[in-house]
């Protein structure tokens, strides 16, 4: 081996590569192609021999299925095959939505298609396999389903009452339940000189993706391999479930992601309908397509939240936070979702109440109980909305119980910025936070001197406006604490792999999807700083099992985070191995060589030595050329998993400046800030849109979104003419602005920012309008807070 | 079931097309299905969201609304042919320096409707922008990309137009 090839990699700080890409706001070259038209979602995708699949769903919210007869169906025109829950159970094993390390958590064996029992409205009952969907669906009214209806359960408190148990075999409706107390607690609350509570309800809401869901399962009977193409955030762990499930070994099994229409969470689960495309490609041999239509991505995609919880704080008359009382029921629907259950929201919630402060005492109880609603699972913030929401609504009671300014009272009770590394009272442990900088740098950004006394003025007038905070920390790169140490095989590492081209291109493989928010831009401007090369010179390719390196993929706001910092030690990598290939050439020493603008260079004159279009011609096509002893290696890969703590902490502080109509309940947005510390800024353009973006999601959440259920279990707005997502007119400007804590824990010192924006907004909205409400003796509860609930807090109707 | 069909002539995208359609079958279909014009998506299919819109006779429509009969004898445009004859370069070119999308999903419509604004409110400002697009959902961004997006090509135009006048 030559000498050379062993020298250490240059030890580059990231945040110190001159004229780099990374916090650039450069445009996304992939999207170019989205803006045409020319993605390719898995609806644009044609097949050969492909078939269509539909599904019949259950009408009741729990019935037995007494008898179904398809022998109709079967008849019509176009129709492949028509199979009930048992046939199609064959091939596809059932799943039991449970994680270790949630102790005592519990659930159900869940099938892709009922088969004796449906227990939501929605719950696929069998599957009709059409030449064209529309003649699959026209055979839908020829299937003959007897049910006999069982009691329902729709209230949380009706399943922990438990008269009625939703699984026998299960003995009570209680999914999981956690309590946690420090020891000082009761001395603390006993003494404490004040104790606010309140009651806070956030109703259910789904993602509502501009895509729906969709599927294509291609099986090869041939060689038993299948291959799915599916606009999922997971491809690895989906690879390992169909195999499992489907009985396909891992290596049979490819997942191809192509381009999503939005994720946030919803695409990250395992669903049953998805789950029988797959093995009806099996069953038919042929490719079968599933892509749900709105209607029943109401009815089958996850549902978030729903939870109701009494929060107490107790502080002292100075003003000094002393703990956190928490008390949180939470209804997930019959199936704790597989494979990483409907049990980690209710945690978060439990780990996260009152996270941005100082206190010792907290003591937390969570409940998390089955009824026959849609499942809820994992959806953008995971937790945290309700978190922040329940910890800043009543920190403002507090303020208003001692008559404290809001500001003024969480500036008194913010973690310091130099008390880190520190651990919170729920045994979480902060690297490195910046509230006070955060709090600081919103004061100014908003003029919140300016606006109170705007706001006093207006008060005069009979115009009634509201400023709200929430102060908030947020999970992000998760370690293998999250899913892997529970015993779901998800990887919490991700990888990538860099090539250099014969043309001098970069060729970068990860194993974190593309959902849209520019993980690939990223990528590339990461892959190009580190190298060495221009920008247009990198190829991302991300989204197929068979192509990249192993990895998590997108969930938790681990992709620029995880996957970067993959890259980036991938790029170094590749880079010392481009310099001794230049070395070799040159017969010089590698360490008087760099790469720069897409050339080795002299490193002390920056003089160009050979372009890399020559180190790629030489190592493939006259390796002769080079010493007998040397090998060049122009691919590299590099993993990366976060070990240190289990989570990457992230902080942030937002505002919301609000006008309450006390006549109709209506709510103007005025205006929104959100300060935001995400660590290393990679793309600046990018991360400020996905924040807005977060923002503008928790804000429906908030103010519009609510999945109605009727006593029968039946969804009552399950389209999008009644159920109210944000649209362009009702939405503020939103104000972006940064504070840079980089993590200690990878060399690219870049936290999470996917969630930070829905994680904060429905708190500070909350608090926005019921400090507008506060003059007139009103104060709203219940999320989302929709005009009638502000009549109703004002006691109007 | 029947499937009852009916002769069609339209141009898609400054091409002649002739074939019977299914009566029942929706605009949108007919362009992804039979034409493989797969640009324009389906998001809702009961026309809220926008994603699926494309121009008949210049006036933007949900496709999803649109029956493939009515366009027999019109000039249909997607986000394809108004692509490809650059039409929406600017807006296109606006919306990727503002980063006016991340999944893309929602932007052929958005971009139909952008084109709508550009071309008959030239002076719209932001709150009247945000107005003209709120017939299409974007699960994504904020909505404030896009509208710098749109801000800004009509700003431009304006300034070209003051320009134009001044010559």
């Amino acid at each position: 081996m030559n000498a050379r090839m062993e020298l250490p990699a240059t030890t580059h700080d990231t945040r110190q590569v001159a004229n780099g890409y990374i916090g650039k706001s450069s445009p996304r070259a992939g999207s170019k192609r989205l803006l045409q038209g020319r993605g390719t979602y898995i609806d644009d995708m044609r097949l050969p021999r492909l078939s269509h699949v539909v599904f019949v769903r259950s009408p009741h919210a729990h019935a037995l299925i007494k008898s179904i007869d398809l022998t109709e169906v079967r008849k019509q025109t176009g129709v492949i095959g028509a199979f009930t829950g048992s046939e199609i159970a064959e091939y596809c094993t059932p799943w039991v939505g449970v994680l270790g390390h949630l102790k005592g958590i519990k659930s159900a064996p869940q099938h892709a298609v009922a088969i004796d029992r449906a227990c939501w409205q929605g719950e696929p009952v069998a599957a009709i396999v059409g030449q064209t969907r529309r003649q699959a669906e026209d055979a839908l009214q020829f299937v003959k389903i007897e049910y006999e209806l069982l009691p329902v359960i729709v209230e949380m408190a009706d399943a922990l009452k438990g008269d009625y148990v939703i699984h026998p075999e299960l003995g009570d409706n209680i999914c999981f339940q956690r309590e946690l107390k420090t020891d000082d607690f009761d001395e603390t609350f006993a003494k404490a000189d004040v104790v606010v509570e309140k009651t806070y309800i956030f109703a259910r809401h789904t993602g509502v993706t501009n895509e729906p869901r969709a599927v294509l399962a291609d099986y090869q009977p041939a060689d038993h391999s299948l291959t799915v193409y599916q606009a999922t955030q997971a491809p690895h762990m989906m690879q390992d479930i169909m195999s499992r499930h489907l009985g396909i070994p891992e290596s049979q099994v490819r997942i191809v992601c192509k381009d999503v229409g939005g994720s946030f969470g919803i695409k990250v689960h395992v669903y049953p309908d998805e789950m029988a495309t797959a093995a009806l490609s099996v069953m038919l041999k042929r490719p079968v397509k599933f892509m749900a239509d709105r209607l029943e991505s109401f009815l089958s995609d996850i549902h978030a939240r729903e939870h109701i919880a009494t929060v107490r704080m107790a502080c002292t008359k100075d003003g000094d936070i002393l703990g956190f009382d928490l008390d949180d029921l939470t209804g997930i629907g019959p199936y704790s979702v597989y494979p990483r259950t409907s049990g980690i929201e209710g945690n978060q919630v439990v780990n996260l109440t009152g996270g941005p402060y100082k206190h010792k005492a907290y003591r937390a109880k969570l409940q998390v109980v089955f009824t026959n609603k849609n499942v809820t699972c994992q959806y953008r913030g995971v937790g945290h909305p309700i978190a922040v929401a329940l910890t800043e609504g009543i920190v403002d009671e507090g303020a208003r119980a001692i008559g404290m300014d809001p500001a003024a009272f969480r500036r008194r009770n913010l973690i310091a910025d130099d008390a880190y590394p520190y651990t919170f009272p729920s045994g979480l442990k902060f690297e490195k936070l910046s509230h006070h900088q955060c709090l600081d740098k919103l004061m100014a950004l908003m003029n919140y001197e300016g606006l109170r006394a705007e706001q006093a003025e207006l008060r005069e007038k009979g115009v009634y406006r509201g400023i709200g905070l929430a102060a908030m920390i947020e999970v992000t790169n998760p370690s293998p604490a999250f899913y892997g140490v529970g015993g779901a095989r998800i990887s919490a590492q991700d990888g990538a792999t860099l090539r250099l081209d014969p043309g001098g291109m970069l060729n970068v493989l990860v194993s974190v999807t593309e959902q849209g928010q520019g993980t690939e831009a990223v990528f590339a401007q990461i892959a190009a700083t580190m190298v060495g090369v221009s920008l247009e010179n990198v190829r991302v390719i991300t989204g197929d099992t068979a192509v990249t390196p192993y990895g998590g993929g997108t969930w938790a706001s681990r992709g620029a985070g995880i996957g970067g910092e993959a890259v980036l030690q991938a790029s170094k990598a590749l880079k010392v191995n481009i310099l001794a290939v230049a070395a070799a050439v040159l017969e010089l020493d590698a360490a008087q060589l760099d790469v720069s603008g897409n050339a080795v260079v002299d490193k002390l004159t920056g003089a160009q030595r050979m372009p890399l279009s020559e180190v790629g011609r030489v190592a493939y096509f006259r390796p002769d050329t080079l010493p007998m002893d040397f090998q060049s290696e122009l691919t590299v890969t590099r993993h990366y998993t976060p070990r240190e703590y289990g989570f990457t902490f992230t902080n942030g502080i937002q505002a919301s400046y609000v006008e309450v109509d006390p006549e109709t309940g209506f709510i103007k947005l005025l205006k929104h800030w959100c300060v935001e510390d995400c660590g290393t800024i990679l793309n600046p353009m990018l991360v400020d849109e996905q924040l807005r973006g977060g923002v503008v999601q928790g804000l429906g959440g908030a103010l519009l979104e609510e999945c109605l259920y009727s006593p029968e279990g039946q969804m009552l707005n399950g389209s999008m003419a009644d159920y109210l997502v944000p649209m362009a007119f009702e939405m503020p400007d939103i104000e972006i602005a940064h504070v840079c804590t980089p993590t200690k824990t990878s060399e690219l010192g870049a936290k999470g920012a996917g969630e930070a924006g829905t994680a904060g907004a429905p708190g500070a909205v909350m608090n926005a309008v019921n400090d507008a409400l506060q003059p007139l003796g009103g104060n709203v509860v219940e999320q989302p807070i929709t005009p009638e609930r502000v009549l109703l807090a004002l006691g109007k109707i | 079931m029947s499937e009852k069909r009916c002769d069609i002539s339209v141009m898609v995208n400054a091409e002649r097309v002739e074939r019977p359609v299914l009566v029942r079958q929706h605009l949108v279909d007919f362009l992804r299905e039979e034409l493989d014009l797969t640009g324009s998506h389906l998001g809702c299919e009961h026309g809220v969201c926008g994603a699926c819109q494309v121009m008949v006779d210049g006036q933007v429509v949900r496709g999803c609304l649109t029956l493939a009969v009515q366009t027999d004898g019109k000039h249909v445009e997607t986000i394809e042919g108004l692509s490809e004859s650059g039409v929406l370069a600017d807006l296109q070119e606006a919306f990727l320096n503002h980063n006016a999308l991340q999944c893309g999903f929602c932007s052929s419509g958005m971009l139909l409707s952008a084109l709508n604004i550009v071309r008959h409110y030239p002076d719209a400002k932001r709150v009247e922008i945000r107005d003209h697009i709120s017939g299409n959902y974007c699960r994504c961004t904020g909505y404030q990309a896009i509208v710098n997006a749109i801000e800004s090509v009509l700003v431009k135009n304006r300034s070209a137009a003051v320009v134009g006048v001044a010559l």
